[in-house]
């Protein structure tokens, strides 16, 4: 980020660090400008190194951009119509989410430059309520990986340690919301890019139902999986985020025409009564034991605060991953042919006329991750190849979707597991693309069964943050926040990110 | 069903990715080895499995036959690598490298 | 010379016929889908494929889909599934064409041939009727070295039509298309113009000794822009397949494109590689659920189709059954007709003048029906005109001509050109005489008693009249004017 002359006064530095409410709050009242908020944020990512040459949090920041639209906010002060729920709020985006003014290069080179010419209805939500989008965030390639290290613009690092990786693939955005350069981000999930790297990073990440949040604008990876999620520090500045970008749009048919309740409203319902499945299938023998040991902390908080603890079974877990690894990279495979190099992005002429245009555009845009699932993707879909792989793995697919839904039919409001296997791991600890796989081992199921899940912030081992995830039926956002409200309450003080440095 | 170096160089010629003759070896065991990992599946009876096609049910919203449509905030030729005249131009097919010129 | 060797062989011929639909936008996206705007002009970030961007489909594609189903007499199913074909083409933004693969909109209809002709009726089976998008379009010929690629038409909405094998020569082919034609514009499903490209062709053809029950092994040949040209390159693929098998060769199967200048088919230069297209269903749509009521009330609001019009035609006006089939080839010419014969009460008289006249004026002009100047009322009105004898035929017909080109009323025109029957006998008297003077030789002999000139003679005032003499009254005066004032 470019060093700028004008630093924000100490009270928009302070606000930045505290709850989104007050900052809107303040705004709305006149007793803060959004332009200092502007200023906070950047000065904040100054502070915290959020350069290429340290955390490499950003893709591209537009400092002029959102001073403006900060400005425009402040004339629309005290008009008729009220400001939005997030009144002069800076926000980041990941970089594969359509902004107008800023470019969305999917953290790829076939994209580089690429300014969108139309813009995501999730942003247009998060504008028309009043968000100030500073910067777009560092991914992994189109979102595939787990670490934010296949990023064509090299890797984001964690603000909680500089040596470990983020998580990814919404990395920048968790890394931005764990240094406090923002309150909240969007990313996005297709396997679990939201919660794991909310884990690694120590802050909340939420994925919410398949279809409650409009996925026009979203660089599609694995259309029948990927969502917009949220990143945030607290479950209530995550709760008001998700609220902001939820609901039917005309422009998806996949999403769905379904009431978004009130969110925030759970913060006080309390959790008598919950019944928490613990599934068994997410607490293995092999599991890291400190974060067994801080899952047990958080369901005992659960039971004190007079929810119930239940054994179950969601037995066709172990192939998540295998049927993601088929899934994702099928639909991947088709997303991404229209990076062609005909239309806009990267063009790399050959002697081979259009043929070779197509074949050294592709070669050089895209990175060894990508080139991988789009080659694996192609070949589960090949003739010959379709029944045993796609076909079959849909069927399993249906099965894990079952499992969620016999569970919850049960009786189960929601279900506890750790987010990830492990916590964050260092750069370049995992070399081999399958392990890497497995970071998504907890989190690919909900995607698969399109089911909301969340990671909340649930303790660390040795300062690394772990988080612990909550799943919930379908459309079940309340019941989820609602468990995430109590837990979050029940284990303050016990470990609050990025309290080291603020 | 052991992916081997022809099958590399077919699914990439599918998805039109130039690859490195050095490379092909090292990407047939890695997508083996990923693919190795998928042969799980075939250890689930799904006999009776009734895919659901699509998630969400209650079928597809339509939209009325009227528009605008979602504007551009500017024309393809602002994004285009190469355009004239309003067309997008790409290197001539090879099948129709013999096709005439008109006059410029 | 081939027809010796062909009767030993029968042609096998199976029919793709891809229809744009009659839509105000796109399958997916809000843009127009009408043609001749300038390149890249009707696009939005769905059908330019920018990153990003969702199909969300055009309920009346949907709608005009399944009357033409129903139309076809297909099976319309309640669940229909989208799915992609994928392929890179520079014409086809995202590298997949939305189309539907194994769960079709409809299935199993059928539709009679031959019957037109006055030939056997051969039952041609629909195999189904599928939703789907078009591509772009590229112009190979414009610019040096490369392609110019125009997106205006990429997702404009199309249903594909498969017939099964059961046409037996190129006429049967000819005499399917020309069915489907009629139809589909009866339906008010689609304009099908193959001149606009709202039609499109491809043909699966094979051949086989005769009494085989095996199909051979067919080509499909693309590139044909007429129904004529489908018919000759039928033909002639059949030629071309007959030959190789008499000389002891096979028929591989590829994809023939047709050199109408050179009337002949040759292999397509497009490589074939392997054509695995990897469908799949599309993920960005849920499957396209329709209610079996819905189904069944579109089925009701299908316009009369060609078949039932026919019929009603004959027993409404009284027409011939001929007539009434040249006048239905065309749901414009027979509403059009329609129109003429209840203003003008005068059917017979309105299928001559709708047949003859109006259908060549209107092939002269090269409009549509719909923007020929001369309205079905005015038509009726001149019509009554002949009947009441106000006007001759002769003079009808340059009344008609200069209502075409002016879209004046025919009384209009009648009085501005002095078209009005003349029965006035002083005005017909002198134009008698100027003719008999003008003509001393052929009035001497008529005087002398030639009388079979006196038609050569009627004709000549009736030309100086310019047709608007009273003909009867011209014969009556003439012997009288002939004998002279003395």
């Amino acid at each position: 980020m470019k060093a700028q002359p004008a630093r924000a006064s100490a009270a928009a530095a302070k606000l930045l660090a505290g709850p989104l409410t007050e900052c809107v709050a303040c705004i709305r009242e006149g007793a803060a400008i959004p332009a200092d908020m502007v200023s906070a944020s950047f000065d904040r990512a100054d502070e915290v190194g959020a350069g290429k040459d340290a955390l490499n949090i950003f893709i591209s920041t537009d400092r002029e951009g959102a001073t403006e639209s900060a400005k425009q906010l402040t004339a629309h002060l005290g008009r008729a119509e009220p400001l939005g729920n997030l009144a002069g709020v800076p926000v980041a985006l990941k970089d594969n989410i359509a902004t107008l003014g800023m470019p969305t290069t999917c953290g790829s080179r076939i994209l580089e430059g690429y300014v969108s010419p139309y813009e995501a209805t999730v942003v247009r939500r998060l504008r028309a309520n009043g968000a100030v989008i500073v910067g777009k965030t560092n991914m992994d390639e189109f979102a595939m990986g787990s670490s934010t290290e296949n990023s064509a613009y090299g890797p984001t690092r964690n603000p909680v340690d500089i040596r470990r990786v983020p998580g990814g693939s919404s990395g920048g955005s968790a890394a931005a919301v764990a240094a406090g350069i923002v309150r909240l981000a969007l990313g996005s999930e297709t396997g679990g890019s939201v919660r794991q790297p909310a884990s690694f990073c120590g802050v909340v990440g939420v994925k919410p139902t398949y279809g409650r949040v409009s996925r026009y604008g979203l660089v599609a990876f694995g259309s029948s999986l990927d969502q917009v999620g949220v990143l945030g520090r607290t479950v209530e500045d995550a709760s008001i985020g998700m609220e902001v970008i939820s609901g039917c749009d005309p422009l998806d048919s996949t999403s769905a025409d379904v009431p978004v309740p009130r969110y925030e409203l759970e913060k006080n319902a309390g959790l008598k009564g919950l019944v928490i499945g613990k599934p068994r299938e997410y607490f293995p023998d092999g599991l890291d034991p400190r974060i067994a040991q801080e899952c047990e902390r958080a369901l005992d908080a659960y039971r004190e605060l007079g929810a119930t603890v239940r054994d179950v079974s969601l037995p066709h877990t172990s192939y998540s991953i295998p049927v993601y690894y088929i899934i994702a990279p099928a639909e991947a495979s088709s997303n991404l042919a229209r990076f062609d190099g005909v239309r806009y992005g990267l063009r790399v002429l050959s002697e081979r006329g259009l043929n070779g245009m197509y074949e050294e555009t592709r070669a050089r845009g895209f990175g060894p991750e990508v080139t991988r699932r789009v080659l694996l993707g192609t070949y589960v879909l090949s003739a010959g190849y379709y029944d045993a792989y796609y076909k079959k793995a849909q069927a399993v697919r249906t099965l894990i979707a079952q499992d969620f839904r016999d569970v919850f039919a049960s009786g189960v409001d929601v279900l506890f597991t750790p987010t990830t296997p492990t916590p964050a791991f260092e750069l370049g600890a995992v070399k081999d693309a399958y392990e890497m796989y497995l970071s998504d081992i907890f989190t690919a199921s909900a995607n698969l069964a399109g089911v909301p899940a969340m990671s909340v912030p649930i303790g660390d081992a040795a300062g690394l943050p772990i988080g612990g995830q909550i799943i919930a039926p379908h459309f079940g956002e309340s019941v989820m926040f609602r468990a995430a409200f109590g837990l979050e309450r029940a284990l303050a003080g016990n470990f609050v990110p990025g309290e080291q440095d603020a | 069903m052991a992916v081997t170096r022809e099958d590399v160089v077919k699914v990439a010629k599918l998805a039109n990715i130039a690859i490195d003759e050095t490379r092909l070896d090292s990407l047939a065991l890695e997508l083996n080895a990923i693919l190795g990992h998928m042969d799980e599946l075939r250890k689930v009876d799904t006999a009776r499995v009734q895919t659901a096609e699509g998630l969400g049910s209650g079928g597809q919203r339509l939209r009325a036959d009227y528009g605008p449509p979602d504007g551009l905030a500017s024309a393809p030729a602002t994004f285009a690598p190469e355009t004239r005249d309003g067309f997008v131009l790409v290197p001539r097919l090879a099948t129709h490298e013999g096709s005439p010129e008109r006059a410029p | 010379m081939t027809a010796v060797t062909e009767r030993e062989y029968e042609m096998v011929v199976g029919l793709e016929v891809h229809v744009q639909l009659k839509t105000r936008t796109k399958a997916f996206c809000s843009c127009s889908a009408d043609f001749g705007a300038p390149p890249n002009t009707n696009v939005c970030p769905v059908c330019l494929a920018l990153p990003g961007a969702l199909p969300v489909l055009n309920h009346h594609a949907v709608e005009l889909a399944v009357r033409a189903a129903i139309a076809l007499e297909c099976k319309v199913h309640e669940t229909s599934v989208f799915a992609r074909k994928n392929y890179f083409y520079p014409d086809l933004p995202k590298g997949y064409q939305i189309s539907q693969y194994d769960k079709p909109l409809a299935e199993k209809g059928w539709l009679t041939i031959g019957e037109l002709e006055n030939k056997t009726p051969v039952r041609v089976g629909i195999t189904r009727v599928h939703m789907e998008e078009d591509a772009g379009k590229s112009v190979h010929d414009r610019y040096n070295g490369v392609t110019a690629i125009d997106l205006n038409r990429a997702g404009v909405p199309l249903i594909e039509i498969v017939s099964e094998p059961d046409m037996r020569s190129s006429a049967e082919a000819g005499a399917y298309l020309r069915l489907i034609k009629q139809i589909l514009s009866y339906a008010g499903v689609s304009d099908v113009s193959m001149e606009e490209g709202s039609l499109r062709v491809d043909a699966n053809v094979s051949a086989r000794l005769r009494g085989a029950t095996k199909l051979g092994t067919k080509t499909e040949i693309k590139n044909v822009n007429s129904f004529s040209a489908v018919e000759r390159a039928l033909d002639s693929e059949f030629t071309r397949q007959v030959a190789l098998l008499k000389s002891g060769g096979t028929v591989s199967q590829q994809t023939m494109l047709w050199d109408g200048a050179r009337g002949e088919t040759r292999p397509s230069r497009s490589k074939e590689e392997s054509h695995d297209y990897r469908y799949f269903p599309e993920p960005d749509l849920p499957p396209l659920a329709l209610d079996a009521e819905w189904i069944a009330r579109v089925g009701r609001e299908i316009p009369e189709l060609p078949d039932a019009r026919r019929k009603r035609l004959v027993d409404e006006y009284k027409i011939t059954p001929p007539d009434a089939e040249l006048l239905t080839s065309s749901a414009g010419f027979s509403e059009y007709f329609e129109a003429v014969a209840r203003a003008s009460l005068d059917p017979k008289g309105a299928v001559n003048w709708v047949m003859g006249e109006v259908s060549a004026a209107v092939n002269a002009a090269g409009v549509h029906l719909d923007e020929f100047a001369v309205r079905p009322a005015d038509l009726a009105e001149l019509l009554r005109m002949l009947r009441d004898d106000v006007v001759s035929h002769t003079a009808a017909k340059r009344i008609f001509a200069r209502m075409v080109e002016t879209g004046k009323p025919p009384v209009q025109v009648a009085a501005e050109e002095g078209l009005q029957k003349v029965d006035d006998d002083s005005a017909l008297a002198g134009w008698i005489d100027e003719v008999l003077a003008e003509n001393p030789s052929e009035a001497a002999r008529y005087r002398a008693g030639e009388t079979k000139l006196q038609g050569v003679l009627v004709g000549l005032v009736m030309k100086k009249s310019k047709g608007s003499a009273d003909p009867k009254k011209v014969n009556q005066l003439l012997p009288e004017r002939a004998r002279g004032p003395s």
